[in-house]
């Protein structure tokens, strides 16, 4: 085993630990959990044999493996930030219709009170 | 509970929030007044309500458009038939109400259809200088939302406007809560909802207090702003805000 070849097994191992222990203490959503979950397996399968990339790359026509790790990647964290920036303004909407509601809750309140 | 409404949106404003409220009794004494206190850090709700206004505060500053919406939905959740937005610096005058209701109940009243009527600064009345840059990015709004609207429009970023029952409804909804976009934008969502929008010409006067809240060498950033969300707008489907569940 080469030192690359350590350094990413350990990093994946640090990464998957890391999104348990968020899991088991309920931080992090389910529903983001299972992407990055996901996302461990191939990690780890290809940090233990980084021959299989290498003939997954090879099989779909890619002279240079890390290329095709460096698309995949890109790809996907586009979509990730995509998807989160959907999110954040979709909550963001939801905030202000709540904080449109408190308003309007405390006025009613306040007259219900004094009346 | 009057028939009309009139919503004054406002952030610290508390030296010309009172005289707005005060002239607005003075010249109408069949309305009812609401200062919606977009989280003001003076004493805008306070002088407001001493003045004899009803205050909404707004829990954290939601923005001209955000403290709009919440005009409207308490416009349409207690029934008010006609809802009048003025906004609390002074630039206003409030005795040129009756002539946007006027215009806003002409051809028979209650109309069906949403109704919208802009009192439109520099359409005749009244001396005030804008700087050239922003009159410019104003004039290229203005002619995009004549051609929306079919109607001849020359100041679509005023926010001293007249609504009938059913743009309540529509804008209760839907009124956009981008910053400074506002005014914009809901004219062209009301054109796409097949709102009638109308304009009468006012004066404009100095603001009592404040600065203009939009400084002149902004003029091409906001007209850029602008520009996007009227594109997105166009391509945009309708109603994003749905309303909450128990509104009545």
């Amino acid at each position: 085993m080469s030192g690359v070849h350590i350094t990413a097994l350990v990093a994946c191992v640090v990464t998957v630990s890391v999104i348990i222990e968020l899991l088991r203490r309920r931080q992090l959503r389910d529903k983001y959990a299972s992407v990055w979950l996901i996302v461990c397996v191939p990690m780890i399968v290809f940090a233990v044999d980084p021959n299989l990339f290498n003939r997954l790359a090879h099989s779909l026509g890619v002279i240079n493996p890390p290329d095709l790790l460096t698309v995949v990647a890109a790809l996907f964290l586009l979509i990730v930030c995509v998807y989160l920036s959907w999110e954040v303004g979709r909550l963001e909407n939801k905030t202000r219709v709540l904080a449109e509601e408190v308003a309007l809750l405390r006025k009613e309140l306040e007259e219900a009170t004094t009346a | 509970m009057r028939d009309v409404l009139v919503v004054i949106p406002a952030l610290n404003e508390e030296d010309s929030v009172g005289v707005v409220v005060k002239e607005t009794r003075a010249a109408l004494d069949d309305v009812d007044i609401l200062v919606v206190n977009d989280h003001s850090t003076d004493n805008t709700a306070a002088v407001a309500a001493a003045a004899g206004a009803d205050v909404v505060s707004n829990v954290f500053n939601l923005g001209v458009g955000g403290a709009m919406r919440v005009g409207f939905r308490y416009a349409a959740r207690r029934g008010y038939q006609t809802m009048v937005q003025v906004d609390g610096d002074g630039q206003h005058d409030p005795r040129e109400i009756p002539a946007l209701l006027a215009v806003l109940r002409a051809n028979g009243e209650p109309a069906t259809e949403a109704r919208v009527v802009i009192g439109a600064r520099w359409a005749g009345t009244g001396t005030f200088q804008v700087p050239r840059a922003r009159r410019w990015a104003m004039r290229m709004l203005a002619a995009y939302l004549t051609r929306l609207t079919g109607t001849r429009l020359t100041d679509v970023t005023s926010g001293f406007r007249a609504y009938n029952a059913p743009a309540i409804e529509l804008f209760a909804r839907t009124y956009p809560a981008e910053y400074l976009s506002d005014t914009v934008e809901s004219l062209v969502i009301a054109s796409r909802s097949g709102a009638q929008v109308a304009q009468v010409p006012v004066s404009m006067r100095v603001r009592h207090a404040g600065s203009p809240s939009q400084p002149a060498w902004r003029a091409v950033g906001y007209l850029i702003r602008v520009g996007l969300m009227l594109v997105l707008e166009v391509i945009r489907t309708r109603s994003r805000i749905p309303p909450p569940e128990e509104d009545r």
